[in-house]
Protein backbone atom coordinates (compact mmCIF):
# COMPACT_ATOMS: atom_id res chain seq x y z
CA UNK A 1 0.00 0.00 0.00
CA UNK A 2 1.30 3.41 -0.91
CA UNK A 3 0.90 5.79 1.97
CA UNK A 4 2.73 9.11 1.91
CA UNK A 5 1.00 10.51 4.97
CA UNK A 6 3.11 11.61 7.92
CA UNK A 7 1.87 12.76 11.30
CA UNK A 8 3.60 16.09 11.80
CA UNK A 9 5.39 18.85 9.93
CA UNK A 10 8.66 18.05 11.75
CA UNK A 11 8.35 14.41 10.71
CA UNK A 12 7.65 15.55 7.16
CA UNK A 13 10.95 17.46 7.12
CA UNK A 14 13.13 14.70 8.63
CA UNK A 15 16.34 14.19 6.69
CA UNK A 16 16.70 17.68 5.23
CA UNK A 17 20.46 18.28 5.15
CA UNK A 18 22.47 21.40 5.85
CA UNK A 19 23.22 23.31 2.66
CA UNK A 20 20.01 22.20 0.92
CA UNK A 21 18.21 24.23 -1.71
CA UNK A 22 14.59 24.51 -0.56
CA UNK A 23 11.78 25.57 -2.90
CA UNK A 24 8.97 27.24 -0.95
CA UNK A 25 5.55 27.77 -2.56
CA UNK A 26 3.20 30.69 -2.09
CA UNK A 27 2.42 34.14 -3.38
CA UNK A 28 2.12 36.44 -0.43
CA UNK A 29 0.56 34.28 2.26
CA UNK A 30 -1.69 32.32 -0.08
CA UNK A 31 -0.46 28.79 -0.78
CA UNK A 32 2.51 29.43 1.50
CA UNK A 33 3.32 26.35 3.65
CA UNK A 34 3.89 28.00 7.03
CA UNK A 35 3.62 24.77 9.04
CA UNK A 36 6.31 23.12 6.92
CA UNK A 37 8.64 26.06 7.44
CA UNK A 38 8.13 25.61 11.19
CA UNK A 39 8.95 21.93 10.68
CA UNK A 40 12.12 22.92 8.85
CA UNK A 41 13.09 25.15 11.76
CA UNK A 42 12.44 22.27 14.15
CA UNK A 43 14.67 19.76 12.33
CA UNK A 44 17.51 22.30 12.51
CA UNK A 45 18.84 22.35 8.94
CA UNK A 46 21.01 25.38 8.25
CA UNK A 47 23.08 27.05 5.49
CA UNK A 48 19.98 26.84 3.31
CA UNK A 49 19.27 28.39 -0.07
CA UNK A 50 15.61 29.38 -0.20
CA UNK A 51 13.80 29.74 -3.52
CA UNK A 52 10.48 31.55 -3.15
CA UNK A 53 8.61 34.43 -4.76
CA UNK A 54 8.69 36.55 -1.60
CA UNK A 55 10.83 36.54 1.53
CA UNK A 56 7.86 35.93 3.82
CA UNK A 57 5.65 38.31 5.79
CA UNK A 58 5.71 39.71 9.30
CA UNK A 59 7.78 37.70 11.77
CA UNK A 60 6.91 34.02 11.49
CA UNK A 61 7.66 31.39 8.88
CA UNK A 62 10.50 32.51 6.59
CA UNK A 63 11.39 35.65 8.56
CA UNK A 64 11.84 33.43 11.63
CA UNK A 65 14.00 31.01 9.65
CA UNK A 66 16.12 33.94 8.45
CA UNK A 67 16.36 35.49 11.90
CA UNK A 68 17.66 32.18 13.30
CA UNK A 69 20.52 32.43 10.80
CA UNK A 70 19.54 29.27 8.91
CA UNK A 71 19.42 30.93 5.49
CA UNK A 72 22.55 31.62 3.45
CA UNK A 73 20.90 32.78 0.25
CA UNK A 74 17.50 33.76 -1.09
CA UNK A 75 16.48 33.43 -4.73
CA UNK A 76 13.25 35.32 -5.35
CA UNK A 77 11.48 38.00 -7.40
CA UNK A 78 10.13 40.27 -4.67
CA UNK A 79 11.89 40.02 -1.31
CA UNK A 80 10.75 43.38 -0.02
CA UNK A 81 7.94 41.93 2.08
CA UNK A 82 9.60 41.16 5.41
CA UNK A 83 11.55 43.62 7.58
CA UNK A 84 13.89 40.83 8.72
CA UNK A 85 15.00 40.26 5.14
CA UNK A 86 15.86 43.93 4.60
CA UNK A 87 17.84 44.09 7.86
CA UNK A 88 19.89 40.94 7.18
CA UNK A 89 20.48 41.89 3.56
CA UNK A 90 21.63 45.39 4.48
CA UNK A 91 23.98 43.87 7.09
CA UNK A 92 25.52 41.60 4.44
CA UNK A 93 24.32 38.46 6.22
CA UNK A 94 22.18 37.18 3.38
CA UNK A 95 22.94 36.59 -0.29
CA UNK A 96 20.25 37.61 -2.73
CA UNK A 97 19.57 36.57 -6.31
CA UNK A 98 16.76 38.57 -7.87
CA UNK A 99 14.96 36.75 -10.67
CA UNK A 100 12.03 38.10 -12.71
CA UNK A 101 8.89 36.32 -11.54
CA UNK A 102 8.12 34.56 -14.81
CA UNK A 103 11.74 33.51 -15.25
CA UNK A 104 11.72 32.13 -11.72
CA UNK A 105 8.62 30.02 -12.46
CA UNK A 106 10.05 28.85 -15.80
CA UNK A 107 13.47 27.96 -14.36
CA UNK A 108 11.72 25.75 -11.81
CA UNK A 109 9.37 24.34 -14.45
CA UNK A 110 12.36 23.54 -16.67
CA UNK A 111 14.09 21.66 -13.85
CA UNK A 112 10.96 19.60 -13.23
CA UNK A 113 10.53 18.90 -16.94
CA UNK A 114 14.09 17.77 -17.60
CA UNK A 115 15.09 20.91 -19.51
CA UNK A 116 18.58 22.30 -18.81
CA UNK A 117 17.77 25.91 -19.58
CA UNK A 118 15.98 28.18 -22.03
CA UNK A 119 16.11 31.50 -23.86
CA UNK A 120 13.67 34.16 -22.68
CA UNK A 121 13.17 37.77 -23.83
CA UNK A 122 12.58 38.76 -20.20
CA UNK A 123 15.31 40.99 -18.79
CA UNK A 124 17.19 41.47 -22.05
CA UNK A 125 19.14 44.74 -21.92
CA UNK A 126 18.70 45.08 -18.14
CA UNK A 127 20.93 44.65 -15.08
CA UNK A 128 19.42 41.21 -14.46
CA UNK A 129 20.84 39.91 -17.75
CA UNK A 130 24.37 41.12 -16.98
CA UNK A 131 26.96 38.46 -17.81
CA UNK A 132 24.40 36.05 -19.23
CA UNK A 133 24.53 34.43 -22.65
CA UNK A 134 22.24 36.08 -25.21
CA UNK A 135 21.02 35.04 -28.62
CA UNK A 136 18.96 36.52 -31.42
CA UNK A 137 16.19 34.23 -32.61
CA UNK A 138 13.98 35.34 -35.51
CA UNK A 139 14.99 38.95 -35.01
CA UNK A 140 14.31 39.05 -31.27
CA UNK A 141 16.87 39.15 -28.46
CA UNK A 142 16.83 36.52 -25.74
CA UNK A 143 18.69 35.76 -22.50
CA UNK A 144 19.77 32.26 -21.48
CA UNK A 145 18.48 31.09 -18.10
CA UNK A 146 19.44 27.88 -16.31
CA UNK A 147 16.97 25.43 -14.80
CA UNK A 148 16.60 25.75 -11.03
CA UNK A 149 16.24 22.52 -9.07
CA UNK A 150 15.57 21.98 -5.39
CA UNK A 151 16.71 19.33 -2.96
CA UNK A 152 13.40 19.80 -1.19
CA UNK A 153 10.13 21.50 -2.13
CA UNK A 154 7.68 22.70 0.51
CA UNK A 155 4.26 23.26 -0.96
CA UNK A 156 0.70 23.88 0.21
CA UNK A 157 -2.40 22.33 -1.30
CA UNK A 158 -6.03 22.38 -0.25
CA UNK A 159 -6.94 18.68 -0.15
CA UNK A 160 -4.73 15.65 -0.69
CA UNK A 161 -4.90 11.86 -0.50
CA UNK A 162 -2.47 9.15 0.63
CA UNK A 163 -1.04 8.85 -2.91
CA UNK A 164 -0.12 12.56 -2.80
CA UNK A 165 -2.72 13.83 -5.28
CA UNK A 166 -3.43 17.50 -4.56
CA UNK A 167 -6.10 20.13 -5.18
CA UNK A 168 -5.85 23.89 -4.65
CA UNK A 169 -8.10 26.75 -3.63
CA UNK A 170 -8.37 30.30 -4.98
CA UNK A 171 -5.03 31.78 -5.98
CA UNK A 172 -3.27 29.07 -3.95
CA UNK A 173 -1.68 27.28 -6.91
CA UNK A 174 0.87 29.95 -7.81
CA UNK A 175 4.36 28.37 -7.58
CA UNK A 176 3.23 25.14 -5.87
CA UNK A 177 2.56 22.85 -8.87
CA UNK A 178 5.86 23.67 -10.63
CA UNK A 179 7.84 23.41 -7.41
CA UNK A 180 6.29 20.00 -6.74
CA UNK A 181 7.90 18.74 -9.95
CA UNK A 182 11.36 20.19 -9.38
CA UNK A 183 12.79 18.73 -6.16
CA UNK A 184 14.27 15.43 -5.03
CA UNK A 185 11.79 15.41 -2.19
CA UNK A 186 8.45 17.23 -2.29
CA UNK A 187 6.54 17.71 0.94
CA UNK A 188 2.95 18.93 0.85
CA UNK A 189 0.87 20.42 3.61
CA UNK A 190 -2.90 20.31 3.07
CA UNK A 191 -6.01 21.36 4.98
CA UNK A 192 -7.24 17.78 5.04
CA UNK A 193 -6.35 14.35 3.74
CA UNK A 194 -9.30 12.67 2.03
CA UNK A 195 -9.88 9.06 0.95
CA UNK A 196 -8.49 7.81 -2.35
CA UNK A 197 -11.10 8.50 -5.01
CA UNK A 198 -12.68 11.42 -3.17
CA UNK A 199 -10.85 13.81 -5.47
CA UNK A 200 -12.28 13.56 -8.99
CA UNK A 201 -9.42 12.57 -11.33
CA UNK A 202 -9.93 15.69 -13.45
CA UNK A 203 -9.73 17.89 -10.35
CA UNK A 204 -6.24 16.68 -9.39
CA UNK A 205 -3.91 19.59 -10.11
CA UNK A 206 -0.71 17.96 -8.84
CA UNK A 207 -0.64 14.19 -9.48
CA UNK A 208 0.80 12.17 -6.58
CA UNK A 209 3.84 11.09 -8.60
CA UNK A 210 5.40 14.46 -7.71
CA UNK A 211 4.71 14.27 -3.97
CA UNK A 212 6.76 12.25 -1.45
CA UNK A 213 5.21 13.21 1.86
CA UNK A 214 1.89 14.73 2.83
CA UNK A 215 0.77 16.15 6.16
CA UNK A 216 -2.64 17.49 7.19
CA UNK A 217 -2.45 20.89 8.88
CA UNK A 218 -5.87 22.51 9.20
CA UNK A 219 -5.35 26.16 9.98
CA UNK A 220 -6.97 29.54 10.10
CA UNK A 221 -7.23 31.62 6.96
CA UNK A 222 -4.03 33.39 5.92
CA UNK A 223 -3.92 37.14 6.41
CA UNK A 224 -4.40 37.83 2.75
CA UNK A 225 -4.52 41.58 2.57
CA UNK A 226 -1.20 42.91 3.73
CA UNK A 227 0.48 46.25 3.72
CA UNK A 228 4.17 46.84 3.30
CA UNK B 1 0.46 74.23 5.57
CA UNK B 2 -1.63 71.29 6.74
CA UNK B 3 -4.49 72.40 4.50
CA UNK B 4 -2.19 72.77 1.51
CA UNK B 5 -0.75 69.28 1.98
CA UNK B 6 -4.22 67.78 2.31
CA UNK B 7 -5.37 69.62 -0.81
CA UNK B 8 -2.30 68.48 -2.76
CA UNK B 9 -2.87 64.90 -1.74
CA UNK B 10 -6.55 65.18 -2.65
CA UNK B 11 -5.70 66.74 -6.02
CA UNK B 12 -3.15 63.98 -6.72
CA UNK B 13 -5.81 61.37 -5.94
CA UNK B 14 -8.23 63.00 -8.38
CA UNK B 15 -5.50 63.21 -11.03
CA UNK B 16 -4.74 59.52 -10.60
CA UNK B 17 -8.39 58.61 -10.98
CA UNK B 18 -8.65 60.85 -14.04
CA UNK B 19 -5.66 59.15 -15.69
CA UNK B 20 -7.23 55.76 -15.00
CA UNK B 21 -10.60 56.84 -16.42
CA UNK B 22 -8.94 58.21 -19.58
CA UNK B 23 -7.16 54.88 -20.14
CA UNK B 24 -10.35 52.90 -19.57
CA UNK B 25 -11.96 54.74 -22.52
CA UNK B 26 -9.34 53.24 -24.87
CA UNK B 27 -9.74 49.58 -23.87
CA UNK B 28 -12.12 47.78 -26.24
CA UNK B 29 -14.39 44.89 -25.37
CA UNK B 30 -12.74 41.50 -25.56
CA UNK B 31 -9.23 42.51 -24.55
CA UNK B 32 -7.24 40.55 -21.98
CA UNK B 33 -5.45 43.03 -19.76
CA UNK B 34 -2.93 42.96 -16.91
CA UNK B 35 -2.89 45.90 -14.51
CA UNK B 36 0.23 46.83 -12.56
CA UNK B 37 0.24 48.21 -9.04
CA UNK B 38 -0.64 51.90 -8.50
CA UNK B 39 -2.65 53.97 -10.99
CA UNK B 40 -3.07 50.96 -13.33
CA UNK B 41 -5.09 49.07 -10.70
CA UNK B 42 -7.58 51.98 -10.67
CA UNK B 43 -8.33 51.35 -14.35
CA UNK B 44 -10.32 48.24 -13.38
CA UNK B 45 -12.80 50.35 -11.43
CA UNK B 46 -13.18 52.75 -14.37
CA UNK B 47 -14.24 50.13 -16.91
CA UNK B 48 -17.99 50.23 -17.63
CA UNK B 49 -19.57 47.05 -16.18
CA UNK B 50 -21.21 46.10 -19.48
CA UNK B 51 -17.90 46.03 -21.38
CA UNK B 52 -16.37 42.55 -21.21
CA UNK B 53 -12.67 43.05 -20.54
CA UNK B 54 -10.84 40.16 -18.86
CA UNK B 55 -8.35 41.18 -16.19
CA UNK B 56 -5.34 38.93 -15.64
CA UNK B 57 -3.26 38.65 -12.49
CA UNK B 58 0.29 37.21 -12.41
CA UNK B 59 -0.57 34.84 -9.58
CA UNK B 60 -2.84 32.76 -11.77
CA UNK B 61 -6.14 34.53 -12.34
CA UNK B 62 -8.07 35.45 -15.49
CA UNK B 63 -11.41 37.22 -15.05
CA UNK B 64 -10.77 39.22 -11.88
CA UNK B 65 -13.71 41.16 -10.47
CA UNK B 66 -13.66 44.17 -8.14
CA UNK B 67 -11.83 44.38 -4.82
CA UNK B 68 -13.85 43.15 -1.85
CA UNK B 69 -14.02 44.33 1.74
CA UNK B 70 -11.97 42.29 4.22
CA UNK B 71 -15.03 40.83 5.99
CA UNK B 72 -16.43 39.41 2.74
CA UNK B 73 -13.15 38.26 1.28
CA UNK B 74 -11.99 34.74 0.48
CA UNK B 75 -8.60 34.78 2.24
CA UNK B 76 -7.25 32.30 -0.31
CA UNK B 77 -7.84 34.68 -3.20
CA UNK B 78 -5.62 37.72 -3.75
CA UNK B 79 -4.39 39.69 -6.73
CA UNK B 80 -0.76 40.46 -7.62
CA UNK B 81 -0.82 43.37 -5.14
CA UNK B 82 -1.97 40.90 -2.43
CA UNK B 83 -5.35 42.63 -2.21
CA UNK B 84 -8.61 40.75 -1.58
CA UNK B 85 -10.49 40.38 -4.84
CA UNK B 86 -13.56 38.74 -6.35
CA UNK B 87 -13.91 36.63 -9.50
CA UNK B 88 -16.32 37.21 -12.37
CA UNK B 89 -18.53 34.35 -13.55
CA UNK B 90 -16.34 32.65 -16.17
CA UNK B 91 -13.08 33.34 -14.35
CA UNK B 92 -10.29 30.76 -14.29
CA UNK B 93 -7.47 29.91 -11.86
CA UNK B 94 -4.11 28.39 -12.74
CA UNK B 95 -0.47 28.18 -11.70
CA UNK B 96 2.48 30.54 -12.22
CA UNK B 97 4.01 28.68 -15.16
CA UNK B 98 0.77 28.94 -17.16
CA UNK B 99 0.18 32.49 -15.95
CA UNK B 100 3.56 33.59 -17.32
CA UNK B 101 2.99 31.63 -20.53
CA UNK B 102 0.01 33.94 -20.94
CA UNK B 103 2.30 36.91 -20.30
CA UNK B 104 5.50 35.93 -22.12
CA UNK B 105 3.68 34.17 -24.95
CA UNK B 106 2.13 37.48 -26.06
CA UNK B 107 -1.41 36.40 -25.26
CA UNK B 108 -2.29 39.58 -23.35
CA UNK B 109 -3.61 42.42 -25.50
CA UNK B 110 -2.41 45.01 -23.04
CA UNK B 111 -0.46 45.57 -19.87
CA UNK B 112 -0.67 48.87 -18.03
CA UNK B 113 2.26 49.69 -15.76
CA UNK B 114 3.43 52.56 -13.62
CA UNK B 115 6.88 54.04 -14.27
CA UNK B 116 9.69 56.10 -12.78
CA UNK B 117 10.79 57.12 -16.28
CA UNK B 118 9.89 56.48 -19.91
CA UNK B 119 12.36 57.40 -22.67
CA UNK B 120 11.33 58.52 -26.16
CA UNK B 121 12.70 55.28 -27.63
CA UNK B 122 10.23 53.29 -25.48
CA UNK B 123 12.69 52.33 -22.74
CA UNK B 124 10.97 51.74 -19.42
CA UNK B 125 12.39 52.13 -15.90
CA UNK B 126 10.04 51.12 -13.11
CA UNK B 127 11.67 48.54 -10.82
CA UNK B 128 14.73 49.97 -9.14
CA UNK B 129 15.99 53.43 -8.30
CA UNK B 130 19.70 52.62 -8.41
CA UNK B 131 22.27 50.00 -9.33
CA UNK B 132 23.02 49.64 -5.65
CA UNK B 133 19.44 49.37 -4.46
CA UNK B 134 19.25 48.55 -0.74
CA UNK B 135 16.86 45.68 -1.43
CA UNK B 136 15.94 45.32 -5.08
CA UNK B 137 12.65 43.70 -6.04
CA UNK B 138 11.43 43.13 -9.58
CA UNK B 139 8.31 40.96 -9.34
CA UNK B 140 6.74 40.32 -12.75
CA UNK B 141 7.53 43.73 -14.30
CA UNK B 142 10.27 42.52 -16.68
CA UNK B 143 8.17 39.61 -17.96
CA UNK B 144 5.17 41.88 -18.54
CA UNK B 145 7.31 44.53 -20.24
CA UNK B 146 8.43 42.14 -22.99
CA UNK B 147 5.39 39.89 -23.05
CA UNK B 148 2.20 41.86 -23.57
CA UNK B 149 1.13 42.96 -27.07
CA UNK B 150 1.09 46.56 -25.86
CA UNK B 151 2.64 48.34 -22.91
CA UNK B 152 0.84 51.47 -21.82
CA UNK B 153 2.17 53.55 -18.95
CA UNK B 154 0.05 55.37 -16.39
CA UNK B 155 1.99 57.92 -14.39
CA UNK B 156 2.27 61.53 -13.28
CA UNK B 157 3.94 63.65 -15.97
CA UNK B 158 6.34 65.22 -13.50
CA UNK B 159 7.89 63.55 -10.44
CA UNK B 160 7.44 64.94 -6.91
CA UNK B 161 10.91 66.53 -7.11
CA UNK B 162 9.85 68.45 -10.22
CA UNK B 163 11.76 66.33 -12.76
CA UNK B 164 10.00 65.22 -15.93
CA UNK B 165 9.30 61.49 -16.05
CA UNK B 166 9.33 61.57 -19.87
CA UNK B 167 12.99 61.66 -20.81
CA UNK B 168 15.53 61.27 -23.60
CA UNK B 169 17.44 58.54 -21.72
CA UNK B 170 16.35 56.71 -18.58
CA UNK B 171 18.65 57.41 -15.62
CA UNK B 172 17.24 54.54 -13.55
CA UNK B 173 17.95 50.85 -14.35
CA UNK B 174 15.78 49.57 -17.21
CA UNK B 175 12.86 47.19 -16.85
CA UNK B 176 12.65 46.70 -20.60
CA UNK B 177 14.26 48.27 -23.67
CA UNK B 178 12.02 49.87 -26.30
CA UNK B 179 8.82 48.36 -24.93
CA UNK B 180 6.46 51.30 -24.25
CA UNK B 181 3.79 52.08 -26.86
CA UNK B 182 1.80 54.83 -25.12
CA UNK B 183 1.97 57.02 -22.02
CA UNK B 184 -1.02 58.46 -20.14
CA UNK B 185 -0.21 61.24 -17.69
CA UNK B 186 -2.17 63.88 -15.79
CA UNK B 187 -1.28 66.31 -18.61
CA UNK B 188 -1.32 64.36 -21.86
CA UNK B 189 -1.64 61.17 -23.86
CA UNK B 190 1.60 60.52 -25.75
CA UNK B 191 2.52 57.77 -28.20
CA UNK B 192 6.03 56.40 -28.59
CA UNK B 193 6.70 56.34 -32.34
CA UNK B 194 9.85 55.73 -34.41
CA UNK B 195 10.55 59.48 -34.31
CA UNK B 196 10.00 59.75 -30.55
CA UNK B 197 7.21 61.14 -28.36
CA UNK B 198 4.12 61.93 -30.40
CA UNK B 199 1.42 64.03 -28.73
CA UNK B 200 -1.99 62.39 -29.05
CA UNK B 201 -4.01 64.62 -26.76
CA UNK B 202 -3.57 67.24 -24.07
CA UNK B 203 -5.76 66.35 -21.10
CA UNK B 204 -4.49 68.75 -18.45
CA UNK B 205 -4.93 72.48 -18.21
CA UNK B 206 -1.78 73.28 -20.20
CA UNK B 207 -0.85 74.52 -23.67
CA UNK B 208 1.66 72.77 -25.96
CA UNK B 209 4.60 74.98 -24.93
CA UNK B 210 4.04 74.32 -21.22
CA UNK B 211 3.70 70.60 -21.90
CA UNK B 212 6.95 70.62 -23.88
CA UNK B 213 8.65 72.48 -21.03
CA UNK B 214 7.61 69.70 -18.64
CA UNK B 215 8.84 66.98 -21.00
CA UNK B 216 12.57 66.23 -21.14
CA UNK B 217 12.53 65.07 -24.76
CA UNK B 218 11.16 66.52 -27.94
CA UNK B 219 7.40 66.32 -28.26
CA UNK B 220 6.19 65.88 -31.83
CA UNK B 221 2.78 67.04 -32.95
CA UNK B 222 0.93 64.51 -35.08
CA UNK B 223 0.96 65.41 -38.77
Amino acid sequence: MIDKRVQSAAQALQGVKNGSTVLVGGFGQVGHPLALIDGLIEVGATDLTIVSNNAGMKTYGMPRLMKLGRVRKIICSFPRTAAVFSELYAAGKLELEIVPQGTLAERIRAAGAGIGGFFTPTGYGTLLAKGKETREIDGRSYVFEHALKGDVALIEGWEGDRWGNLTFRGSGQNFNPVMATAADMTVAQVQRVVDLGDIAPGAVTVPGIFVNRIVAVPYDPPYAAISY
Amino acid sequence: MMTKTTNDAEAAKIDRRRIAARIARDIPEGWHVNLGIGIPLLVGDSLPPDREVLLHSENGILGMGPLVAVGNADPWLVNAGKQDISLLPGASLFDHALSFSIIRGRHLDLCILGAFEVADNGDLANWSISETDAAPAVGGAMDLAVGAQRIWIAMEHVAKNGASKLVKHCSYPLTGAGVVKRVYTDLAVIDVSPRGFELVEIVGDVDFETLQARTDAKLHRSA
